[in-house]
């Protein structure tokens, strides 16, 4: 049996754009600011419905206002700790 | 082919009424999706300059983004509404495809297979048949999954444009160019690396978008004990609830299949062909950054899908449970056929309308972006697989061999939109003829199976010869095909191919998989030991026992690759002993 080549190794990233030069900026940033930006306009809108329901099966839960602010909480934490130049 | 399911939407074309409206919310959220994928297209555009960032992103890919995307390039909305579909009708063996058809796949190709993708540094699955098996193996291969995967991408495209005239009442035309426009410019732009970001945003939208249906799914309905009683009650049987038990026989459960053609022809060759072989999710593990991250995609991406069944499965069931008509009375999903005929509900849509039963304004628009970038992300990792099988494995191998590397790529641009193009034609041809969309899944279940013989024998038996690996695909593929044909020509078939008068045609799928993988590999071995084998030394780094697979560079137990996978296996095994 011979030795087999050597596997391909390059530098471990996450960033959409690894290039030299230029701020890299992380996937998971971009999935924080998405989730981020989904929660501040749920949050809102579950706050309106919670005066104005839905005509939706267990509208009483505001899963609205409740899934938008975890969406917040979640996304703020990836934008922060994923932002770029940190 | 049957794990990229047969959902078939041709009846669905024929309802006029939609289920329901966007809001300003809701379009706000649909539209803030659409500009964030065509900014990472234009931010990326300037790291896919050469062919290996181009096609393989760079090699650049962290394990978990690599893991993410794998199990991600599967999870389109095409299987997502299908096989919620299929759980109202079949119950949880619904989830034998999420669980058995994958799981134990995705282990294997970490584990045992991924060393040997890697290190040969193969651009694809073609590149690796014709590093072991030489160029007819790899035409053969890149020209059927050339094809078939443009085609798959233009059955998407329909698919989301009707989903999204059913449910939201838009127009055909619109929503197929909005979507392939938009498809290719940002796979064009960033090529493999563009297609990754969106396939891991578009995961966890889905997630986001999906998970509060079996949530207050479960709220509403009392937990799973009473949402099983409740199914029990409605339909009269307690054989929905439970994945093994009623496999026993052919006759004892609502899919008509036994616990051989689960376990043989789904756990074993169609499920392995898939994961294994289809070069739209390997593709993505192929561009990990090191071999231990290539190991550990795979086996990440197991650990994932053993969750989706929550968001796919689960709903399916709650229709069974908690859909009312509006005056109170059980609501019963029927097949397309029927609901083209009488206006009801089909399978198929039982995920949108879970959705808009628990989803007001904002959820809503949520949900339906989610389905969205499930057929976008589709489409983008059909076409992507595509351009680069186009490029390296039929232009690059057959065409034009010592092009400059910028040449290359300037094709795999090209071949993007050519592809595009194509499965756009494909979308209107599937639109004037409905049943085409039923041929395109029989394609793709007629290569899988055999090209998994192909490369497993390549990869685990030294003694497969180039004339054997070529032979043996092509058999294997032959028979495939013939067997589908005999059923076509005469349901009878049926009976002999799946070894029971009581099969039904889900079982054909599966042991029609199994006999074309048995075909294969027999007349592989056969072939082989009738022709010269390669020497070791050209088979160095392409196959067990003639390789030194080098060291992966993890260091505690907790960076191990196989401690992951006996974990991720363990956790399996006892989810299928608690639905049993």
């Amino acid at each position: 049996m011979q030795k087999p080549h050597e596997p391909h190794h390059t530098h471990a990233t996450d960033a959409v754009d690894p290039r030299p030069g230029r701020t890299p900026l992380s996937i998971w940033f971009f999935c924080g600011i998405l989730l981020l930006a989904y929660g501040l306009v749920l949050v809102p809108t579950g706050i309106y419905e919670w005066h104005h329901p839905p005509a939706t099966v267990l509208a009483s839960l505001h899963p609205t206002v409740w899934w938008g602010a975890l969406m917040t909480v979640l996304g703020a934490f990836y934008t922060i700790r994923f932002r770029p130049g940190r | 082919m049957v794990i990229r399911t047969a959902m078939t939407l041709p009846a669905m074309l024929l309802q006029t009424r939609q289920l329901t409206s966007l809001s300003g919310v809701d379009i706000a959220i649909l539209l803030l999706y659409f500009a964030i994928v065509l900014f990472i297209g234009f931010y990326v555009k300037d790291s896919a300059n050469t062919s290996e960032e181009f096609f393989l992103a760079g090699r650049e890919m962290t394990a978990w983004i690599a893991g993410l995307s794998f199990v991600s390039a599967n999870l389109g909305s095409l299987e997502l509404m299908g096989w919620a579909g299929a759980a109202y009708q079949y119950g949880i063996l619904a989830t034998h495809w999420y669980w058995i058809g994958a799981i134990p796949a995705m282990l294997f190709l970490g584990i045992v297979m991924m060393p040997f993708y890697y290190i040969s540094k193969t651009h694809s699955v073609p590149g690796y048949l014709q590093l072991r098996f030489g160029e007819g193996a790899r035409g053969v291969s890149a020209v059927s999954f050339g094809v078939m995967t443009i085609l798959m991408s233009g059955v998407n495209m329909y698919a989301m444009a009707l989903v999204m005239k059913v449910v939201l009442g838009w127009n055909i035309n619109f929503s197929i160019w909005v979507g392939a426009i938009t498809v290719a410019i940002y796979v064009m732009l960033g090529g493999l690396r563009s297609a990754i970001i969106n396939e891991v945003l578009q995961f966890i939208l889905i997630w986001a978008g999906a998970a509060l249906i079996p949530i207050l799914g479960l709220i509403e309905a009392g937990g799973w004990t009473n949402l099983k009683h409740q199914m029990a009650a409605n339909l009269g049987s307690n054989d929905y609830t439970h994945l093994w038990s009623t496999l026993g026989s052919f006759r004892d459960n609502p899919m008509g299949v036994h616990w051989t053609g689960i376990v043989f022809g789904l756990g074993f060759v169609i499920s392995f062909g898939y994961w294994t072989t289809d070069f739209l999710v390997v593709q993505r593990v192929l561009s990990a950054n090191n071999l231990r991250a290539a190991k550990m995609a795979p086996i990440i991406g197991a650990a994932f899908k053993m969750a989706v069944p929550f968001i796919v499965i689960v709903p399916g069931l709650l229709a069974l449970a908690v859909l009312r008509n509006p005056d109170g009375s059980i609501m019963h999903l029927v097949p397309e056929s029927v609901a083209a005929a009488t206006g009801q509900h089909s399978y198929n849509e039982v995920l949108p309308l879970m959705l808009i039963r628990y989803c007001g304004p904002g959820l809503l628009g949520l949900g339906i972006t989610a389905l969205v970038a499930g057929f976008m992300s589709g489409m983008a990792g059909n076409v992507s697989a595509f351009s680069t099988v186009w490029t390296y494995d039929i232009y690059g191998a057959f065409m034009n061999k010592n092009a400059s590397d910028k040449h290359y790529v300037f094709m795999g641009r090209a071949s993007t939109v050519v592809g595009m193009l194509v499965s756009i034609g494909t979308a209107y041809l599937v639109m004037h003829a409905a049943s085409i969309m039923d041929y395109v899944q029989a394609l793709f279940s007629f290569f899988i199976a055999p090209l998994f013989g192909t490369v497993v024998l390549g990869m685990l038996w030294k003694r497969a010869t180039k004339a054997g690996g070529f032979y043996g695909l092509l058999a294997g593929t032959l028979s495939s095909i013939g067997m589908w044909a005999w059923v076509q020509r005469d349901p009878g078939a049926l009976r002999i191919i799946a070894l029971s008068p009581n099969a039904q045609s889900m079982a054909e799928n599966l042991y029609r998989a199994l006999w074309s993988w048995i075909v294969c590999v027999l007349v592989t071995v056969i072939v082989s030991y009738m022709t010269r084998p390669k020497t070791d030394a050209e088979l160095n780094g392409l196959v067990y026992g003639a390789t030194v697979i080098p060291h992966d560079g993890s260091t505690t137990i907790w960076q191990k690759p196989i401690f992951w996978a006996i974990v991720v296996g363990t956790v399996f095994f006892i989810l299928n002993l608690i639905f049993w």
